[in-house]
């Protein structure tokens, strides 16, 4: 390996590995261990033990459609905060201030979402 | 063969078959889980490339939110039961289009004179990106959060029940 290369992803690539053997050996061990039977009724899908009704695809109402961009939304605010923790101590106080107008004017589309009674669960 | 080497290879080939799963797939839900695939190894290729706030936006945006936001799209949407056919007699119309892309993506990737050899790439480094976004890009920055906003509240008002609507 390069040098550029830091060591520490030696530890995330063992994490990775770790990560797929995990998944793959609690399929192994289901796979071995578990008893296996074959009926029609273990076929269909599991709705809280009553037989299952409608359509296998529901369609889901729009208003959830708000709840995808909401996540979207601040995931992409939160992306901004990793280049932005680095630097707001060492780089004075302008760049500590930017970061609140950006989170200012994220805050009021959430209160503006509150405020339409977009986030209420129906 | 190097080490760097090895893991191309090894994420390229995740890439490419999660790409191939992306298009070839009968279920849309399987589309877009390879989808996930293919982006999550790109976010690795970017690691091997020393651009590791990108992998980050790769593995954050884009295995998470836009993913999300596919897989979404296909919930609030409305398909039909069964196996759909995803190609029609467009395909020779998308065969070209798809060709011609590469093409001309493999010319302008062989002829650019990239600033960085890619077998001894150059750390941009955290800080850097940082100085630039927030010193040299700030207004830009700034006017982001106001796009964000727009579509936040561009989704309200088309989610909100129309009137006489039942909630």
């Amino acid at each position: 390996m390069p040098e550029q290369y830091s060591l520490e992803y030696t530890a995330v690539l063992i994490i990775t590995i770790a990560g797929i053997g995990m998944v793959l050996a609690a399929f192994f061990a289901s796979m071995i261990l578990a008893p296996r039977s074959k009926s029609e009724a273990k076929q269909i899908p599991y709705e809280c033990g009553i037989p299952p009704t409608g359509q296998f695809w529901a369609q889901l109402h729009l208003r959830y459609y708000i709840f995808a961009i909401l996540f979207l939304i601040f995931d992409i605010e939160a992306i901004f905060l990793f280049p932005w923790a680095i630097i707001f101590r060492s780089s004075g106080a302008v760049i500590f201030y930017e970061m609140v107008l950006f989170i200012a004017i994220l805050f009021f589309g959430l209160v503006y979402s509150w405020k339409k009674g977009a986030l209420r669960w129906r | 063969m190097t080490t760097v080497l090895v893991f191309f290879f090894i994420l390229g080939g995740m890439a490419l078959l999660g790409s191939v799963g992306t298009v070839a797939s009968r279920n849309v839900v399987h589309a877009a889980l390879s989808l996930v695939l293919a982006l999550l190894a790109v976010a690795g290729l970017f690691i091997l490339l020393l651009a590791e706030f990108l992998a980050i936006v790769q593995v954050l945006i884009y295995g998470g939110a836009i993913t999300i936001i596919l897989l979404f799209a296909l919930m609030l949407t409305r398909t039909r039961e069964g196996p759909v056919r995803l190609d029609n007699a467009q395909r020779r119309f998308a065969l070209i289009g798809a060709g011609a892309a590469f093409a001309v993506l493999t010319v302008v990737i062989m002829v650019s004179d990239w600033p960085a050899p890619i077998d001894n790439p150059v750390r941009p480094g955290f800080s850097r990106i940082s100085e630039v976004l927030f010193q040299q890009w700030a207004i830009p920055f700034e006017a982001a959060s106001l796009v964000l906003l727009v579509a936040l509240i561009g989704a309200i008002v088309i989610s909100r029940p129309e009137k006489g609507e039942r909630d």
